[in-house]
C-alpha cells in the first residue's frame, strides 16, 4: 500500500495527541472487555451444573442446616443414585487479606459427586482416611505457597477457635466455573470438634435421569414437608443461578455505568479525531490539485481513523485477554473462570469498527467533497 | 493546434444576491512550448483563469480545451486523473504537506502513476536535481527557506512530466534573490526541457522572464510581447 506512509505521517503530526487518542481507545475497550467478562463469567456460573445434580437446602433459608438423618431418606428416594453433603465453614486465614472458601464435606461421596474436582488417587485416599486432613485448590498453592503435608491453621468464625488441617491433596478443577481456591475438609472432623453432630448445610444428590429432576425434587420436598425442617430442592443449575442472579443485578448496574463511561470516552475520542482532520483542509485541496481522487482522499482519512481505532483495540482487547489470562485473575475467588470470551472480542471488534466509522466518516466525506477552489481561497 | 484553447468563456460568481461577472466571451490560445505570464490587477480573474485551465473550476458557459480534451465537460471523477496526468500546479505558498519531507512531497504525483519504486526514485532525484535541491531531500518544509519550498513545489509540478505547468504568483512571497532563482529555474524549464508554462504574477519584473505577457483587465485579455522574447 503505497499511501500508507502518508497516513502514518499524518498520525505522527501531533504525536502526543495521537498517542493519547490511541490510549483512550485502548482504555475504553479494555474497560468494555473487563465489564463484559464479569457478565459472561457470571452467566457461565449460572448455567453451570449438571442437570443430574440436585441441591437440597433448608426451605427457611440456606443459612439454616438440615438434619444429617435425611441422608438415608434421600438415598432411598427412587431415582436418586448418590447423596453427599457439605457445610459452609467461613474461616479466616492469617491477616485475612485473601479470602477463600472452606467447606466441610463428606470426602468420599463428595469427590464422587464432583468428578470436576480432580486430584491424584493417593491424595484422594489420604483425604478420605485422615480425620484432620484437607485438600486445597491449585490457586491456594500459588497464593500461600502451601505444600502437601503442611499444617495450616484457620480461625473459625461460625465455629470459633483455631482449626488446624494437614494438607493431603491439591485439586485442579476440570471445569473453569469451579473455584480453584477452595479448601475442603472432613465433615466428621467438624462434628467431632463442635460436638454438634448430625447437621448438614445442604445436600447434593445425583439422579439417574436428568429429565426427571423436577418431579424428583418435588417428591423429596413433599416427602420431607412434615419433618421438623422442610427442604427446598432444585437442580444444581438453579442453585448456582440464584447466587449468580444476586450478583447479576450488581453486574448489570456495573455494566450499565461502565458502558456509559466507555461511550463517553469513545465520543471524546471521535471528536479528537475529527478535529485533527479539520486542520488539514489546505492539504486536502493541494492533494486534489495534484490529482488525488475524492475516493482516495476518503480512503486515506478512513484508514487513519481505522489505524487509531485498530491499534487502540488491539491494545485494549488484546491487553485484557492477555492480562487476565496471564495473571489467572478470578476476582479473589468471586469470578472463577474469568476469561475474555471470543464473543466479547468479536463485539469489541464491532465497537472498534463503529468507532472508526463514527470518527472517520464525517471528516472523510468532508475531505472527499471539499471544493478545491473555495478551500484555496480561504487561506490566501 | 494550440495546446490550450479557451473559447467564448463566461464566468460569473454569485456573491450574496449579486452576480459578479469575471469573464465575458473570453478567448485565449496558448501554444505548446510557450512561457506565458498572466498579469492584471488584483481581483481581475487571473487565478480563476488558471483554475479553469487546470479543471479546478468550471466556466459558466463556453469551452476550455487542453491538449485536445474538453476540460470544461469532464466529470470530477475524470478530472482528477486527468489533472494528475497533464497539470503541474504551484501556488503562491503552502504548497507542501508539512508532515512529508521534500522527497515525499515530490513523490506525491508519482504515487498516482504505475511507476515502480525504482522508477519513482529516479524521477524524484532528477526533479530535485533540476531545481538544485538534491541535498535537501530529507528536509521537512519547515526546515526550508521560502525559496527552497517553492523550488520543491516546482520539482513536484514537473516530476510526472505534465503537459502544462501552471503557477499562481509563485514568487509572490519571496525576496528578490529567491524570486530570481525561481524565475531562472522556470526559464530553464521552458528553454531546456520545453515545458509549457503559464504563470500568474502581478510583478512586471517577474513577467519579464516569460516569452509572452498577457494582461487581464475588466475581463479582457491584451497581449504584449515579453521583454526577453
Ligand atoms: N469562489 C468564489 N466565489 C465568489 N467570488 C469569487 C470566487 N472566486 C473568485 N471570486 C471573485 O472573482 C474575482 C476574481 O478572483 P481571482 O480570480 O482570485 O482574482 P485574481 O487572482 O486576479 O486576484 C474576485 O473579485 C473574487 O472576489
Ligand atoms: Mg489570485
Amino acid at each position: 500500500m503505497k499511501y500508507l506512509h502518508l497516513v502514518l505521517a499524518n498520525l505522527g503530526r501531533h504525536k502526543r495527541r495521537t498517542l493519547l487518542t490511541i490510549a483512550s481507545v485502548a482504555l475504553a475497550l479494555f474497560l468494555f472487555a473487563s465489564l463484559r467478562t464479569v457478565v459472561t463469567t457470571l452467566a457461565a456460573a449460572a448455567q453451570f451444573g449438571s442437570a443430574r445434580r440436585l441441591v437440597s437446602t433448608n426451605a427457611t433459608g440456606i443459612v439454616f442446616p438440615l438434619p444429617l438423618s435425611y441422608a438415608n431418606k434421600l438415598q432411598a428416594t427412587p431415582g436418586v443414585e448418590a447423596v453427599s453433603w457439605a457445610n459452609w465453614f467461613g474461616g479466616r486465614y492469617g491477616d485475612n487479606k485473601r479470602f477463600f472458601a472452606q467447606f466441610a464435606v463428606d470426602p468420599a461421596s463428595y469427590l464422587e459427586m464432583y468428578p470436576e474436582i480432580a486430584l491424584p488417587e493417593d491424595q484422594k485416599q489420604a483425604f478420605i482416611r485422615e480425620r484432620s486432613s484437607a485438600i486445597i485448590g491449585r490457586r491456594l498453592v500459588d497464593i500461600f505457597g502451601w505444600k502437601l503435608g503442611q499444617d495450616v491453621t484457620i480461625q473459625g468464625t461460625i465455629y470459633p477457635g483455631d482449626w488446624t488441617f494437614t494438607i493431603r491433596g491439591i485439586y485442579t478443577p476440570t471445569d473453569a466455573v469451579i473455584n480453584d481456591d477452595m479448601m475442603l475438609f472432613q465433615h466428621e472432623y467438624l462434628e467431632e470438634r463442635t460436638g454438634r453432630p448430625g447437621q448438614a448445610g445442604w445436600y447434593v444428590l445425583r439422579i439417574a435421569d436428568g429429565d426427571q429432576s423436577a418431579s424428583i425434587a418435588q417428591g423429596i420436598d413433599d416427602q420431607i414437608r412434615n419433618s421438623n425442617a422442610a427442604t427446598k430442592t432444585g437442580t444444581e443449575q438453579a442453585f448456582n443461578a440464584s447466587f449468580a442472579t444476586m450478583w447479576g443485578n450488581v453486574s448489570l448496574l456495573m455494566g450499565t455505568i461502565g458502558m456509559a463511561v466507555v461511550f463517553a470516552i469513545l465520543l471524546v475520542t471521535a471528536n479528537a479525531m475529527m478535529m485533527s482532520a479539520r486542520e488539514r483542509t489546505r492539504e486536502v485541496a493541494v492533494l486534489k490539485t495534484i490529482g488525488f481522487t475524492d475516493r482516495t482522499l476518503f480512503g486515506l482519512v478512513m484508514l487513519e481513523a481505522g489505524l487509531i481505532a485498530g491499534i487502540g483495540a488491539v491494545l485494549g482487547l488484546g491487553g485484557a485477554k492477555l492480562l487476565y489470562k496471564s495473571t489467572n485473575f478470578n476476582a479473589g475467588g468471586f469470578l472463577p473462570g474469568f476469561d475474555v470470551t471470543t464473543s466479547t472480542l468479536l463485539i469489541g471488534a464491532g465497537v472498534t469498527l463503529l468507532l472508526m466509522l463514527a470518527s472517520g466518516l464525517v471528516p472523510a466525506v468532508r475531505a472527499a467533497r471539499l471544493p478545491v477552489v473555495q478551500a484555496l481561497r480561504r487561506v490566501e | 493546434m494550440p495546446l490550450v484553447e479557451i473559447r467564448a468563456v463566461d464566468k460569473a460568481f454569485q456573491r450574496d444576491s449579486e452576480r459578479v461577472e469575471i469573464f465575458n466571451a473570453l478567448n485565449l490560445d496558448i501554444e505548446e512550448g510557450s512561457f506565458t505570464a498572466l498579469m492584471g490587477p488584483s481581483g481581475s480573474g487571473k487565478s480563476t483563469l488558471l483554475n479553469l485551465v487546470a479543471g479546478l473550476d468550471r466556466p459558466t458557459s463556453g469551452s476550455v480545451r487542453v491538449a485536445g480534451a474538453e476540460v470544461s465537460a469532464m466529470s470530477p471523477n475524470q478530472l482528477a486523473p486527468w489533472r494528475a496526468r497533464h497539470i503541474g500546479f504551484v501556488f503562491q505558498q503552502l504548497n507542501l504537506l508539512p508532515v512529508l519531507t521534500a522527497w515525499q512531497n515530490v513523490e506525491l504525483p508519482l504515487l498516482l502513476t504505475n511507476l515502480s519504486r525504482k522508477e519513482r526514485d529516479e524521477r524524484i532525484r532528477l526533479a530535485l536535481g533540476v531545481v538544485g535541491l538534491e541535498d535537501r531531500m530529507k528536509h521537512f518544509p519547515r526546515q526550508l527557506s521560502g525559496g527552497q519550498e517553492q523550488r520543491v513545489a516546482i520539482a513536484r509540478a514537473i516530476v510526472a512530466d505534465p503537459t502544462l505547468v501552471l503557477l499562481d504568483e509563485p514568487t509572490g512571497q519571496l525576496d528578490a534573490k529567491s524570486s530570481q532563482d525561481v524565475l531562472a529555474l522556470l526559464r530553464r524549464l521552458n528553454d531546456e526541457f520545453r515545458k509549457t508554462i503559464i504563470m500568474v504574477t502581478h510583478d512586471a519584473h517577474a513577467a519579464a522572464s516569460a516569452r509572452t505577457v498577457l494582461h487581464l483587465e475588466k475581463g479582457q485579455l491584451i497581449e504584449r510581447q515579453g521583454a526577453m522574447a
